[in-house]
C-alpha cells in the first residue's frame, strides 16, 4: 500500500487521519439534513460513550466485540485474503461456545468450563472459515464469494438450530435456556468488587482481558515468527511464497482457520459473558464493522485496538444519541461505519496525491530557507 | 394439483423478476471487470428512492425514475471509488451496502416517523398487473386457459420489461461494437486500452447500466411487488442475484434460468411451509431458503460444472509504464 513517497508517520498516522475525518465531514451533511446539529451529536456521541463509569464499560463491551472481528479480518487481509465472512464464522463459533456450555454447564465447573467453552467457540469458527479456504486454495473458488454465501448458510442454520433444537419446550421466544453460573464469565465490576473496588455495573466482562490477549497474541504471531513472516510474504506476492519453500495452499487454509477462529471468540463476549444464553442474531453486523475496525487500524493489532474503542464509542454513544432524540436509531452509526469504511477503505488512496503534492512543497520550502 | 403448479410458477415469476434485473445489472458491471457485491445495497436504496418519490409525487413513473436516479448514482460512488481511485472493489461494494442499510432507514424514520417505513402507497403510486388481451376470455379453456390468463397474463410493465431484457442485454453483449468493448475491458484491459479505448470510461458506462437496472429492481421491490418501503426489504435479494449471476456463468440466458430457479426455490419454500412431504416429512423452510448460496458454493467448487468469471474483474485497471 505504501508504494508512495511519502514519510511512514504520514502514510500511517496523517492520511488515516484524514480519511477519518472526512468520513466524519459527510455523516456531519446526513446529521444536518435530519436536523440534527452534528456538533451537539458528538457531544452526545462522546459523553454517553466515555463521560460515565457505566457508558465506559458499555464501551468497552462493544470494543470486545470488533477487537475479535477486526482481528479476524486484519489476519486474513495480511495473507491477501479477503474474509468477509466474519458475520457467519461469529455466528457459528458463538453456536460452539453456547452448545459446550449448554452440554456441560450443570456437571462442570468454572475452570475447567471456561478453557473449554473458549475451544469451542474457535474450534467452530475455525470450521465455518475452513470450507470456503479450503475451496479456495484447491478449488481456486473465490473465497469472497463464498464466505458470502456461508453468511447467509450459517444464518439460516442458526434459525433452524434455535426455533426447531435449541429453543426449550413450551417457550415462544427463540432463545436458550439461561446457561448455569458455572458457564458465566465474571463481570469486570464483579473482578474489580473482589479486590475491595466497587465500579458501576456494565456488560463489560473478563472477555474484554481475552481480546486483549488475542491482540498480542497476533502481534507476535504476525511480526515475530516464521509462520508470520510466510503470511505476509503470502499476502504480499502469492508467487514468492512458492520459491521460498512455503505452501502457499496450506498457508491459506490455515490463516482462514485462525481468522475463524478469532470471530468465533466473539461468543465469548455475547454468551458467556453477557446474555447468559443463544439468541437468534446475536452477532448483529460486528462481523461488517470488523472490516471497517481491520481498514481504518490498517491491519495492525494496535491500530485495531484504537479502531475498535472507536467503533465501541460509536455504538454506545450512538444509542445514547437514539435515547436522546426520537427521529435518530442506531442506524445512524451504521452510516457512519459506512462512510468510514468507503473512506478509509476503498478511497484510501484518494489523498495520496494532494498530500503527496502538499509535502513535496513543503519540504522543499524548507530546503531552500536552510 | 395443475392449478398449485400454475400459482407456483406465477409467484416464481413475481420473485425471479428483482433478482433478474439485479443479475443483469451485476452482468453488465463484472463483464467489464467490476465486481458487484453491492447489488444489496443499490438495490435497497432505490426501492427506497422508489417509494419515497411515488408517494409524494402521487405518481409511480416519477418513483421509477427515483429509483434509477439513485441506482446510477450508488453506482457512480461505486465507479469513483474502484475506477477513478483504484480501490477495493469489495471494499466499496460492502460500504455502499452499509450506506444504503443505514441511510434509508434514518432518512425514512425523519420524513415519514414511521420507524423506516414509508406509508402504504395506493393508486397511482404503485405498478398494477396487465391484462393480457383475451385473458379473460380464455380464462375458462382447460389448461392453456389457466397458463395464459393466469400465469403469463396479469403480471406489472416491470416484469414482462425484466425478461424482454434478457435477450436484450444478449444481443447487447454478443453483437454490438460497445458489447464486444465492454466483454474485451473485462478480459484484458491493456488490449482494450493499446487499441485505444479507455478502460475507465468503458467501465463507468458498464456501471451506469449496471445502476439504471438495478434501480428498476428497486422500484419493482417497493413499488410494484409490495405497497411500500420497509426496512431491510432488500433481505438478501442482493446476494441471491450474484449468485445467479455466477450460477448462470455470467451468460444472460442462463443467468436468467439461475434465477427463476432461485426464484422458484423460494416460492417453494413459502409453499412447503408446514407441509408433510410423503417419504421425507416435513422439510425445514431454512433448509429450502439456503439451497441458492449451497448451490452456487458448490458450483464455485467445480462439483457442478464450472464458474469461470471475466478474467480482469475485481482488479483496477493500471496503466503498465
Amino acid at each position: 500500500m505504501n508504494n508512495n513517497n511519502l514519510p511512514t508517520w504520514i502514510n500511517v498516522l496523517v492520511l488515516p487521519l484524514l480519511n477519518l475525518i472526512l468520513a466524519f465531514a459527510i455523516a456531519g451533511l446526513v446529521f444536518i439534513a435530519i436536523d440534527v446539529d452534528p456538533v451537539e451529536a458528538a457531544r452526545l456521541i462522546i459523553e454517553g460513550a466515555l463521560g460515565y463509569e457505566e457508558g465506559i464499560g458499555y464501551t468497552l463491551y462493544y470494543a470486545t466485540n470488533f477487537i475479535f472481528t477486526g482481528l479476524a479480518v486484519a489476519i486474513a487481509f495480511s495473507a491477501g485474503l479477503f474474509n468477509i465472512g466474519g458475520e457467519g464464522q461469529a455466528y457459528i463459533g458463538g453456536l460452539g461456545t453456547g452448545l459446550v456450555c449448554l452440554a456441560l454447564d450443570a456437571s462442570m465447573p468454572f475452570w475447567i468450563l471456561f478453557p473449554l467453552s473458549m475451544l469451542g467457540g474457535m474450534l467452530f469458527g475455525a470450521l465455518w472459515a475452513f470450507i470456503p479456504a479450503y475451496l479456495q486454495a484447491y478449488r481456486g473458488s473465490h473465497v469472497v464469494i463464498t464466505t458470502i454465501m456461508f453468511n447467509f448458510i450459517a444464518s439460516s442454520l442458526m434459525v433452524y438450530l434455535m426455533v426447531n433444537v435449541l429453543k426449550p419446550e413450551g417457550q415462544m421466544s427463540a432463545v436458550s435456556r439461561l446457561l448455569e453460573e458455572s458457564a458465566r464469565l465474571p463481570f469486570i465490576h464483579d473482578m474489580f468488587g473482589w479486590v475491595g473496588i466497587e465500579l458501576e455495573q456494565s456488560p463489560l466482562n473478563a472477555s474484554f482481558l481475552i481480546a486483549l490477549a488475542a491482540l498480542v497474541f497476533v502481534w507476535a504471531l504476525l511480526w515475530r515468527t516464521r509462520w508470520g513472516f510466510a503470511i505476509r510474504a503470502l499476502g504480499a506476492s502469492p508467487s514468492a511464497t512458492n520459491y521460498g519453500g512455503i505452501n502457499p495452499k496450506r498457508l491459506t487454509v490455515i490463516v482462514m482457520l485462525i481468522s475463524g477462529a478469532m470471530a468465533g471468540l466473539l461468543g465469548m463476549n455475547e454468551i458467556t459473558g453477557y446474555s447468559h444464553q443463544l439468541r437468534l442474531d446475536f452477532v448483529a453486523g460486528y462481523g461488517f464493522t470488523g472490516i471497517a475496525v481491520a481498514l481504518i487500524g490498517r491491519g495492525h493489532p494496535i491500530g485495531i485496538l484504537f479502531a475498535s474503542i472507536l467503533f465501541g464509542v460509536l455504538f454506545q454513544g450512538g444509542n445514547e444519541l437514539a435515547f436522546e432524540y426520537d427521529n435518530i436509531d442506531r442506524e445512524m452509526v451504521v452510516v457512519v461505519q459506512a462512510l468510514v469504511v468507503l473512506f478509509s477503505g476503498a478511497l484510501a488512496m484518494m489523498l495520496v496525491n494532494p498530500v503527496t503534492k502538499i509535502y513535496q512543497a513543503v519540504s522543499s520550502r524548507q530546503a531552500k530557507e536552510a | 394439483m395443475f392449478d398449485t403448479v400454475i400459482l407456483l410458477l406465477d409467484s416464481t415469476l413475481r420473485i425471479s423478476t428483482p433478482l433478474l434485473l439485479l443479475a443483469l445489472a451485476g452482468l453488465f458491471s463484472e463483464r467489464s471487470g467490476v465486481v458487484n457485491i453491492a447489488l444489496e445495497g443499490k438495490l435497497l436504496a432505490s426501492a427506497f428512492a422508489a417509494a419515497t418519490a411515488a408517494y409524494w409525487s402521487n405518481s409511480v413513473w416519477i418513483g421509477l425514475l427515483a429509483g434509477i436516479v439513485v441506482g446510477v448514482i450508488t453506482a457512480m460512488i461505486h465507479g469513483f471509488a474502484s475506477i477513478t481511485h483504484k480501490g477495493d472493489q469489495i471494499v466499496s461494494g460492502t460500504a455502499i451496502n452499509m450506506l444504503a442499510a443505514g441511510l434509508t432507514i434514518a432518512l425514512g424514520r425523519y420524513w415519514f416517523e414511521m420507524g423506516g417505513q414509508t406509508p402504504a402507497l395506493v393508486g397511482d403510486q404503485r405498478f398494477t398487473g396487465i391484462t393480457l388481451p383475451f385473458a379473460d376470455a380464455l380464462a375458462d379453456v382447460p389448461l392453456i386457459g389457466s397458463l395464459y390468463s393466469t400465469l403469463l397474463s396479469g403480471h406489472n410493465l416491470l416484469v414482462y420489461s425484466a425478461f424482454a431484457l434478457v435477450p436484450i442485454s444478449w444481443w447487447i453483449l454478443q453483437r454490438t461494437r460497445f458489447g464486444l468493448r465492454l466483454r474485451a475491458v473485462g478480459e484484458n484491459p491493456h488490449s482494450v486500452d493499446t487499441a485505444g479505448i479507455s478502460v475507465t470510461w468503458m467501465r463507468y458506462r458498464a456501471l451506469m447500466i449496471a445502476g439504471v437496472l438495478a434501480g428498476i429492481a428497486g422500484a419493482y421491490l417497493s413499488t410494484a411487488h409490495a405497497a411500500g418501503f420497509v426496512p431491510n426489504m432488500s433481505a438478501g435479494k442482493g446476494f441471491i442475484a450474484l449468485a445467479a449471476l455466477i450460477f448462470g456463468k455470467w451468460r444472460p440466458v442462463t443467468v436468467m434460468f439461475g434465477c427463476l430457479l432461485f426464484g422458484l426455490l423460494d416460492a417453494l419454500a413459502v409453499r412447503l411451509q408446514g407441509v408433510e412431504l410423503p417419504v421425507i416429512g416435513e422439510v425445514p423452510v431454512q433448509a429450502i431458503e439456503v439451497l441458492p448460496y449451497v448451490l452456487t458454493v458448490l458450483l464455485l467448487a467445480g462439483f457442478i460444472g464450472k464458474a469461470v468469471g471475466p478474467k480482469a474483474v475485481g482488479t483496477p485497471y493500471e496503466k503498465s509504464r
